[in-house]
């Protein structure tokens, strides 16, 4: 019995992921604890391991070996869906990014819009959360996430979909080959306003700090996964660090030039520390911002980034009529 | 329409069943607290809301109440002492002093000059630390977690020094009847003035990363409006009066020790709003630094010792009578009411505290804002719940 | 007119933005200012003002003794009532004193009584309920108290925090003497170790 190729690649591919998300959410979870501590001058993790290095494994494993607490009244099966539901739609998004010439799980011509409808599954997950976990609280969050993240969303397609204009396609691979391996010759230049555009939606997407409204800590304590412990609410910490990651990748991959390098050196080396720097920068804006509130967070959106994002597609549209 | 779940099968507390009997059926009733982290302690605050909307508020507090006006009958004169370093881990200094200068004020007795200087000094400093405290505190309210930390570099400094003359870092038990415990040494001298010029250095960086933050500003500018009419229906103080464009400040208006000796500005803002008291607060700040420099100034040349000769025992009888003794504090006015009737234990000890009446502001400044604003406006009240229970 | 002012305010709050990435990404590059307490301690100045728990001060000739002298001024004036101190009483006399005062009493002379030594026979003191308010200090009018600087005074129970002061004394004796060897007096502590039991 022979297995298909394909499916061999993909399975492999699909490990691969897995072992991918799990070991990014561990990194930049360091990443943030460090940054936060050099922000703010202290020294972050320290005591696990050489300059606390392990620590968010060993965290990882504290989640895992604590108690799984749901609340009565709670819906029990909406309960337990939630963080699965918000953890699974990962594994697929990370299929179709390209980290390399070779190293693309699945190379598929409609690659953005695989990412953009699944990473809209989310939205439910933290929906269910919040209304099945019988929690005010919860339930505030959930209303502020799924509002925030339909908001954002469009921007963000707006902002893709500009660069799928100057391209012509969908595939992420062919939008990397499109762009040069020098940063003259990336598509940040050619389109700017699209750039921070998704740069902000991004964030919004991915509810973080300045727009973290539906977990917001100090109006709502922990927003939708108020009552989630142990693994649940680790499942849904690793689902909000491995979408950090599919944003950044995807936003190196859109404007910066993915994993091109000068000389043919193409690779993943490349690509990794794109995806690092704009990581660092979410980090970075984390620590330094006040939170918005949620009547701003939507102003922001549809009083500024849809317009800019509108006249922006239309601006692009009228130039590659053009020349 | 009937609420879900209804409140007769749910039960709750007399608060809540109280709060619900006025409640519109479709709204949300939240508690705001009593564990929850923007209420800065134990204080507990029902919501009314319609979406995000507040319709209503109503502040719950005594959760916190640890009877120290009773434990005043109980304890001789000094040893209530200790008390008044807790009542408000914010700024006790202010309620060291309102005590001591009730208890003075009834037995008539006299403060040496240079204490009365050390206690301008150490009560200034010890206002920057309660301010310091409270603008990390809030900027962490509204989601900021940075800037804390970098108060508290500053506060520690603070406490290093203050830590010299009145051993303790937070709840200070530092005034005595007729002065203070400890003479200031020369380091502490020199630290302040060290640290005064450090901190004019890094109130430019507060202003850059906090004050002028175009989301902060946003989020605090034309919120909780408490204006000079709630000011005075509500008798709120301090900040909150001053927001308010009221320049009501003791050291100015009733000048209690040597206030009348320095030059300094009240600030006041007119906006009445969150903005208004969190500017108030960070011109405080600069002209504490001033008062503080004044007084380091003219510590060498003021006479007397640390403590009157003869300064009372803390067994000591107190003639009968009554006397109240009001300083301005980091919240507002505080003030303490004694009554004696000739023993060695007080008859009575009323104590005045700011964050009361601030807080009773609350109710009527948040109706019809947005959850994520009552936050904010709760943090610009400068709330210490230990103080508001005493 | 006013529309040229809004856009120059909205691009100066666009820059109050970056100012504050500029303030936060100083600091990132500047080193930590966190004491890392088990491999570093805290300022020498700052560990010494300290104020700890209360301590005994020991006499200047005899470091195993305290200056105190039992007057209780300092449990009397406590306000929360942490300090436990019991007075030495009057050694009991061998039966060859007591023979002889028995005697003495017989023969009609007046009786001398061994007087009780002024020192404490047991200092105790409850740190999980003393507000360190310093009253004992300023009471004791031999000045035999004193804060410590025991910054690092840390227990898992509250038996721990009540500490003898007597005991504490000597141990911190002991360190000192060992310290400096040349200065020990084994006889002396040997004769305040019998006082004591």
């Amino acid at each position: 019995m022979s297995i298909h190729p394909q499916l061999l690649h993909l399975i492999i591919a699909l490990i691969a992921v897995m072992a991918w998300v799990g070991l990014n959410a561990l990194v930049l979870v360091y990443f943030e604890r460090k940054g936060a501590g050099f922000i703010q001058r202290r020294p972050g993790p320290f005591e696990v391991g050489p300059q606390g290095i392990i620590q968010p494994l060993v965290d990882g494993i504290k989640l895992m070996c604590k108690q799984l607490v749901m609340p009565t009244g709670a819906d029990p099966v909406l309960f337990w869906t939630a963080p699965l539901l918000s953890m699974t739609p990962v594994l697929l998004l990370f299929l179709v990014l390209p980290y390399g010439p070779w190293l693309t799980g699945m190379q598929i011509d409609l690659g953005i819009l695989l990412i953009l409808a699944f990473a809209g599954i989310n939205v439910l997950a933290l929906l269910i959360a919040g209304w099945s976990s019988n929690n005010k609280y919860g339930l505030l969050g959930a209303a502020r996430a799924v509002a925030q993240s339909v908001a954002y969303e469009i921007p963000l397609l707006l902002a893709v979909l500009a660069v799928a204009f100057t391209t012509g396609t969908l595939d992420f691979v062919k939008i990397t080959e499109g762009q040069g391996p020098w940063p003259w010759q990336w598509n940040m230049v050619y389109q700017p306003l699209a750039f921070i555009i998704f740069i902000i939606s991004a964030v919004g997407e991915c509810n973080r700090a300045p727009f973290d409204l539906p977990e917001a800590e100090s109006e709502l304590t922990a927003g939708f996964h108020t009552e989630f412990s142990s693994m649940g609410f680790g499942l849904f910490f690793m689902a909000e660090y491995s979408y950090m990651v599919v944003v950044a990748s995807v936003a190196s991959t859109l404007f910066l030039g993915g994993y091109q390098g000068p000389f043919g050196s193409d690779g993943w080396w490349w690509y990794l520390p794109k995806v690092y720097a704009i990581l660092m920068f979410m980090i970075w804006i984390r620590w330094t911002y006040p939170r918005v509130t949620f009547v701003q967070l939507l102003n922001i959106n549809w009083k500024w980034l849809l317009p800019l994002g509108t006249v922006n597609l239309l601006a692009t549209a009228f130039f590659m009529k053009l020349f | 329409m009937t609420r879900y779940p209804d409140p007769k099968q749910v039960g709750g507390d007399f608060y809540s069943r109280n709060f619900a009997k006025n409640a519109r059926p479709d709204t949300l009733i939240l508690n705001l607290g009593p564990q929850h982290p923007s209420t800065h302690g134990v204080l507990r605050v029902l919501l009314e809301l319609d979406g995000e909307y507040i319709l209503r508020a109503e502040p719950v507090f005594g959760y916190l109440h640890r009877m120290h006006e009773k434990m005043g009958e109980t304890k001789a004169w000094g040893q209530f002492m200790p008390n008044m370093g807790r009542v408000d881990y914010g700024h006790p200094l202010s309620w060291n002093w309102a005590y001591c200068g009730a208890v003075e004020k009834l037995a008539g007795i006299e403060v040496p000059e240079r204490a009365e200087v050390i206690r301008v000094i150490t009560h200034e400093m010890n206002r920057l630390t309660s301010h310091l405290l409270w603008w990390g505190a809030y900027i962490l309210d509204l989601g900021a977690f940075t800037p804390i930390m970098y108060a508290f570099d500053d506060r520690e400094h603070l406490l290093d020094l203050l830590q010299r003359p009145t051993a303790s870092r937070l709840t200070y038990s530092y005034f005595r009847f007729g002065g203070v415990s400890k003479d200031l040494d020369e380091k502490f001298v020199e630290g302040t003035k060290a640290f005064i010029a450090r901190f004019r250095q890094r109130l430019p960086m507060y202003k850059d990363l906090v004050t002028d933050n175009i989301i902060l500003r946003k989020r605090v500018e034309d919120i909780g409006i408490i204006d000079q009419d709630m000011v005075t229906r509500y008798g709120a103080t301090g900040p909150v009066a001053r927001g308010a464009g009221l320049a009501y400040d003791l050291r100015v208006s009733e000048p209690f020790g040597v206030y009348d000796r320095f030059d300094f500005k009240v600030p006041t803002q007119t906006t009445c709003c969150s903005m208004g008291r969190y500017l108030v607060r960070m011109e405080e700040m600069e002209q504490s630094c001033r008062i503080i420099e004044q007084a380091l100034e003219q510590l060498p040349g003021a006479e007397g010792p640390h403590l009157v000769k003869g300064a009372p025992k803390p067994q000591a009888k107190m003639p009968a009578g009554e006397a109240y003794f009001a300083v301005e504090g980091g919240r507002g006015k505080v003030g303490v009411y004694v009554v004696s009737d000739g023993s060695k234990i007080p008859y009575r000890v009323k104590l005045r505290a700011p964050g009361f009446s601030n807080l009773s502001c609350f109710a009527e400044a948040c109706q019809g804002m947005l959850l994520a604003d009552a936050v904010a406006v709760l943090g610009s009240l400068d709330l210490i719940i230990p103080e508001i229970d005493r | 007119m006013s529309a040229v002012k809004d856009i120059f305010q909205s691009v100066k709050d666009l820059w109050s933005l970056f100012v504050g990435l500029r303030v936060t990404g100083k600091y990132f590059m500047q080193p930590t200012l966190t004491v890392h307490y088990p491999r570093e301690t805290v300022d020498e100045d700052v560990e010494q003002t300290y104020g700890g728990h209360v301590e005994l001060v020991p006499k200047p000739k005899n470091p195993l003794k305290p200056k105190c002298i039992g007057c209780m001024m300092c449990v009397t004036n406590c306000p929360s009532g942490c300090l436990t101190v019991v007075k030495a009483k009057a050694p009991k006399p061998t039966p060859e004193e007591e023979q002889a005062m028995k005697e003495a009493e017989a023969r009609g002379e007046k009786v001398k009584k061994p007087k009780a030594p002024k020192e404490p026979a047991k200092f105790m003191y409850d740190y999980s309920l003393c507000s360190l308010c310093g009253t004992c200090i300023e009471n004791c009018p031999v000045g035999s108290l004193r804060y410590s600087n025991n910054i690092y005074f840390v227990g898992t129970s509250r038996k721990e925090f009540k500490l003898d002061l007597l005991q504490r004394l000597q141990r911190q004796a002991e360190n000192t003497a060992k310290a400096a060897p040349e200065a020990s007096e084994p006889e002396q502590a040997a004769e305040t170790a019998k006082s004591e039991a």
